[in-house]
């Protein structure tokens, strides 16, 4: 049974017909990215799986289990966390504080001091400045404390949304290379990118969106030979 | 930023030109009627410090009651005007349902500090029970509307407790019973303070400081914190959002409750219209303090209170104005209209951005 699966998932926003029906699969331990365009529906597909927007139409399952009963925050407990576009971190919260939201689905006091200290290996960082006002971090530093967040969660499934937007090409790679070491530690992971380069080259598998649609769908080696991916989102000719 | 003489004529803006004559003409009454209070002289330092104090005392009321406005507003960016009666039908129920019949049972001045106990709970029940029905009948379903429409709501919500208390316990003026071991004053270092008022300024500073530890320091309060700069991702924190925003009224009308005993206490008689006047007054120190801000309502409740009680005597009495010591609540909602003239962000809120620059 795939960990996640999409099947024929109609979205809108009033009359916007955003998501035309998405069918896509994760497998437990996969890495599986989502790549387009602009506008293409990628943050929408997200927000579906997280509960946050309702399938008009379609079926978002996890691990078998019909999600269109639950509300948004009653999913984060079925062990999905998001990283969500441009950061959604609390500005006016505390770095310590941000952190605590983001165990806030959890009552193991002693899990969340472990996954404190982990998140702070992976994020030396946020230790320095666990209680610095998060609307004064760096942009680069605010993106590594929106992911920390989700990590606190302990999720299953966690659905990444640009975690590379904004940011220099070193913090970029090092933001991929944080993400790979999450998952080796065992969680499953969606990722939403537009730097198609680097999503392929970490994830193992991957989809492209079209204006609402799932044009393609492949091994992460697939696409990147394929000629309309290099052509359109890799910059190749 | 520099600007050429050109662009800077192009922002001359004329209703800048009247705001700022407005402004230095408020300054030129204020200091003009202070001046011809103090060479007049008609009153001693005692008086100035009763009035002081008073106002203190007026103020802490008004401070915890604009919690209320504040919390709410911080969480859904509405300004709940039902909240005056949330005050009043907490203490209103409590002083005929219970305040009165242990008064005659004569248990009220026996024992009055497990009585005012009762009471107080009683009050604060009542309130957060009314609170939290407001919201879930009347606020919820409007929960994605356009701003205004709740705001109507709530005006409406405020008429309706009005007349629903009304029509239960009577439109006179019901008593509440006298606490006899608050009756007099204390001396303390030369000064006389009523006994009473240092019940509610006590008291009060105690439920400010309660509920400043538990917005900042428990996980409820920081999850309210999260639900008022974004709902949508406190969900995907797994925060209930719903029961966020419940707690969020039933805290404020908890508060209120408590407000309303305290204020019975100082005046000693209810009624279904006694929310209407402390209601906007809590909101003005709300908006004074900065709406939103919680520090802001408490600085806000007592800089409003000290100041319509002081302002009158004044700078008012100063410019020859009869009757001087009545226009309290003149000076209060003038100051509503100058704060939203002037500083709308009140003296904590958030500096809002720069529409002109
Ligand atoms: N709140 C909204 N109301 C109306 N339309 C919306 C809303 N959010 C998104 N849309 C529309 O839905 C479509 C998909 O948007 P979505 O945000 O999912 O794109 P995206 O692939 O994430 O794009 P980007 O790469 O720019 O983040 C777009 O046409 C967008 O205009
Ligand atoms: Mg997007």
């Amino acid at each position: 049974m795939p960990m996640l699966e999409l099947q024929d998932v109609h979205a809108y926003y009033g009359n916007i017909h955003a998501l035309k029906g998405i069918s896509l699969t994760v497998e437990e331990g996969e890495i599986v990215t989502l790549i387009g365009a602009n506008g293409a529906g990628k943050t929408t597909t997200l927000r579906t799986i997280s509960g946050l927007l309702k399938p008009r139409q379609g079926k978002v399952y996890l691990e078998g289990e019909d999600l269109d009963q639950y509300k948004a925050h009653e999913i984060v407990y079925k062990g999905v966390a998001m990283v969500p576009e441009g950061r959604g971190i609390f500005a006016k919260l505390t770095v310590a504080e941000n952190l605590d939201m983001g165990a806030y689905s959890r009552r193991d006091k002693k899990g969340i001091a472990e996954d404190l200290e982990r998140v702070f290996e992976l994020f030396p960082r946020l230790k320095e400045r666990r209680n610095q006002v998060a609307g004064t971090l760096s942009g680069g530093e605010q993106q590594m404390l929106a992911t920390a967040r989700a990590l606190m969660a302990r999720p299953r499934l966690l659905l990444m949304d640009e975690p590379s937007m904004g940011l220099a090409p070193v913090l970029v790679e090092d933001v991929f290379d944080r993400i790979m070491e999450i998952n080796h530690e065992g969680t499953t992971i969606l990722l939403v990118e537009q730097n198609a380069h680097m999503a392929l080259q970490v994830a193992h598998r991957g989809y492209v969106l079209q204006t609402g649609e799932i044009v393609l769908g492949d091994t992460a080696d697939g696409l990147r030979q394929n000629p309309m991916v290099q052509k359109a989102y890799l910059g190749m000719e | 930023m520099r600007h050429t003489l050109g662009q800077r004529l192009e922002r001359f803006n004329y209703l800048d030109v009247v705001l700022w004559l407005f402004r230095i003409g408020i300054i030129v009454v204020i200091v003009w009627g202070t001046v011809a209070t103090i060479l007049d002289n008609p009153y001693s330092m005692r008086n100035w410090i009763d009035l002081l104090l008073t106002g203190l005392t007026q103020g802490s009321l008004y401070a915890l009651i604009a919690l209320g406005y504040t919390l709410v507003y911080g969480v859904l960016l509405m300004i709940n005007f039902a909240h005056g009666e949330f005050f009043m039908s907490g203490v209103f129920t409590a002083t005929v349902f219970v305040a009165i019949p242990l008064n005659e049972a004569g248990l009220w001045n026996r024992h009055p500090i497990p009585c005012l106990l009762l009471v107080t709970v009683v009050a604060m029940a009542v309130s957060m029970a009314i609170a939290v029905l407001t919201e879930r009948v009347a606020y919820r379903p409007l929960r994605r509307a356009p701003r205004l429409i709740p705001l109507i709501t709530a005006i409406g919500a405020s008429f309706f407790w009005q007349y629903f208390f009304r029509g239960l316990y009577g439109s006179g003026i019901t008593a509440f019973p006298t606490v006899q071991a608050l009756a007099g004053k204390w001396t303390v270092a030369g000064l006389e303070i009523g006994k009473t008022d240092v019940v509610v300024m006590i008291s009060s500073i105690l439920l400010l400081i309660g509920l400043y530890i538990f917005v900042m320091q428990t996980k409820t309060g920081k999850a309210m914190r999260a639900v008022s700069e974004d709902k949508d991702v406190a969900a995907l924190m797994g925060i209930d959002v719903d029961r966020v925003i419940v707690i969020t009224f039933a805290v404020g009308a908890a508060l209120a409750g408590a407000a309303g005993i305290l204020y019975a206490m100082l005046y000693r008689q209810v009624n279904f219209f006694m929310g209407f006047y402390p209601g906007l007054k809590a909101f003005t120190a709300a908006v004074l303090g900065g709406i939103g801000s919680v520090p802001g309502a408490a600085l806000g409740g007592l800089a409003l209170g000290m100041f319509e009680s002081i302002a009158p005597n004044l700078f008012l009495e100063g410019l020859g104005i009869p009757g001087a010591n009545q226009l309290k609540d003149v000076v209060a909602f003038t100051m509503l209209v100058l704060i939203l003239m002037f500083r709308p962000q009140g003296i904590l809120g958030e500096r809002l951005a720069e529409k002109k620059a």
